[in-house]
């Protein structure tokens, strides 16, 4: 990776925190108001092992969830993408499912399935995010071109090799482009469900107990970190991206 | 000796909405080993359908298509097929997007030999040096001429060439003719070619069929007259502009255009 792709974004932060700070002095915000870049930094150091133990309980719940996804709207999206019928049958449900805000399933799943913590946030951040995966797979599916179905049918190859060999490779790029919208996703599905659960754990429930004790800091705090965390899993999956499908990528100009 | 293609008698229909839409009907078509026929109609009168026929890839409603003595019912490795869209795989080099059907077909090659029979293939249609390039850096007639590398590395009976220079421009096409006839003079086949061109057909062909217009019959059958490698200058003599008048007076016919009297 070259200097200029690490320093462009690095700068582009600096000055967003820059004019932050800037904006807090301006307008003489008192912290309680909107707290500043510089009232983040005494709440990190004085909660750092807090935000380590719960960041690390949100980021693997949160990953968790995304796997599940992956595998389950990979699967909905195989199923989708190869059948009509199952198209027919499932986009309305699946549209459906979709529209209905998350915030409002999240004290049903808490009640459901009360004191089981883990599962119920990986089950919230599951069911936000395998919608764009499940719709990128089956349209990928569905509109491969029939010559590419044929120059492989034509020699005697099977279902399943035609979909290992240029089904799924095909797809990939609509993949990757569908799980950079699922990673952040996934995210807000794990902090609801911190947020709102009595006894939460994560970053989330961190956030709430900044909320009882009117420590507006580290609400603040707690919201950057969520959005690091979600730069790193967004990072992550834009490097698994270039090596499975860097292929889509064209030079640019 | 028999006839290494042969279609008898072949009506398919495709059920539509507003009922069974017949495509082909009473279709007869020989090809002896080691000819190349073209194959050219009115616009959807069912000639792709014919080469998804001989491929295996479907079956016709009634009639029987025979390959080298046997009748052809599903997918046969025997052949290889080259389509207007060159369907490259965008992930693969361009030397393993010439190998995929090795990975498919039955083989004694071995993985070293594979790869050397599909660099020779495409240093032959003039693309040494790309081997190692994707598909995306190559122009439309690159990307072309390795796909027909492809279809040809698994040494098929039969190749199955569908509109394959329908998209190219007209110098591009040319350059195509060329390297097929240098292709078939190195790597000897049997072939189908379903055009739209006619100048390509009489250049390219031994033998050039009229389809009719939908339901499809074999309508008129022309001898390309062969004595040795072609040049393109073949397509500026009198003898070519008189198949190319008889063509095209044909295809009229096939598309109803000049009626009755045409048809005596």
């Amino acid at each position: 990776m070259k200097l200029r792709q690490i320093a462009v974004p690095v700068i582009a932060i600096v000055i967003f925190l820059v004019l932050w700070e800037a904006l807090v002095w301006v307008m003489g915000w008192p912290n309680y108001k909107m707290a500043s870049p510089s009232d983040l930094v005494p709440a990190y150091l004085r909660y750092w092992n807090l935000f380590l133990i719960m960041g690390w309980q949100t980021l693997w719940r949160t990953v968790i969830g995304l796997l599940v996804a992956i595998v389950f709207g990979t699967a909905l999206g195989m199923i989708m993408g190869f059948s009509r019928t199952m198209r027919d049958a499932l986009y309305p449900l699946l549209v459906g499912f979709n529209a209905i805000p998350k915030a409002t399933v999240v004290p049903i799943i808490a009640l459901m399935f009360v004191g089981l913590h883990d599962f119920n946030t990986v089950l919230i951040a599951f069911m936000i995010s395998f919608f764009p995966i499940a719709v990128s797979v089956s349209i990928g599916l569905s509109t491969l071109e029939p010559e590419y179905r044929d120059i492989l049918r034509s020699l005697g190859a099977s279902q399943s090799t035609i979909f290992w060999k240029i089904a799924l490779p095909k797809t990939l790029p609509e993949f990757f482009g569908a799980l950079k919208v699922s990673v952040t996703l996934a995210f807000i599905g794990t902090n609801l469900m911190e947020i709102v659960s009595p006894h939460g754990r994560g970053l989330g429930a961190l956030f709430d107990s900044g909320k009882t004790n009117s420590d507006y800091p580290l609400m603040f705090a707690v919201l950057i970190a969520l959005a690091f965390l979600g730069i790193v899993l967004y990072y992550v999956v834009v490097a698994l991206e270039k090596v499975f499908a860097g292929w889509a990528e064209r030079a640019p100009g | 000796m028999t006839d290494l293609i042969q279609i008898k008698g072949v009506r398919h229909a495709y059920q539509t909405a507003t009922g069974p839409l017949p495509v082909l009907d009473g279709l007869e078509l020989s090809v002896p080993e080691g000819g190349f026929v073209a194959v050219v109609g009115p616009s959807g009168c069912g000639k792709s359908t014919l080469t998804r026929l001989v491929a295996g890839l479907m079956k016709p409603d009634q009639g029987e298509v025979w390959l080298h003595g046997e009748r052809v019912k599903s997918p046969r490795s025997t052949v290889g097929m080259a389509f207007q869209n060159p369907v490259m795989l965008e992930w693969r080099t361009i030397l393993k997007n010439v190998m995929l059907p090795l990975e498919i077909v039955p083989t004694k090659l071995s993985k070293a030999q594979q790869e050397e029979r599909a660099r020779y293939l495409l240093e032959l249609v003039g693309l040494k040096g790309f081997e190692d390039k994707r598909p995306s850096e190559l122009s439309g007639g690159m990307r072309q001429r390795a796909s027909l590398c492809r279809a040809l590395v698994h040494q098929p009976e039969v190749l199955i060439l569908d509109e394959p220079f329908g998209a190219l421009d007209a110098f591009t096409r040319e350059d195509l003719w060329q390297i097929m006839h240098q292709v078939k003079a190195k790597e000897p086949f049997t072939g189908v070619l379903i055009t739209h061109d006619l100048r390509e057909s009489i250049f390219l062909a031994d033998q050039v069929v009229v389809l009719s217009g939908r339901p499809a019959r074999t309508q008129f059958t022309l001898d390309v007259p062969s004595d040795g490698p072609r040049h393109l200058d073949m397509l500026y003599t009198p003898e070519a502009a008189d198949m190319l008048h008889t063509l095209r007076h044909q295809i009229e016919i096939a598309q109803g255009r000049t009626g009755a009297e045409a048809l005596v």
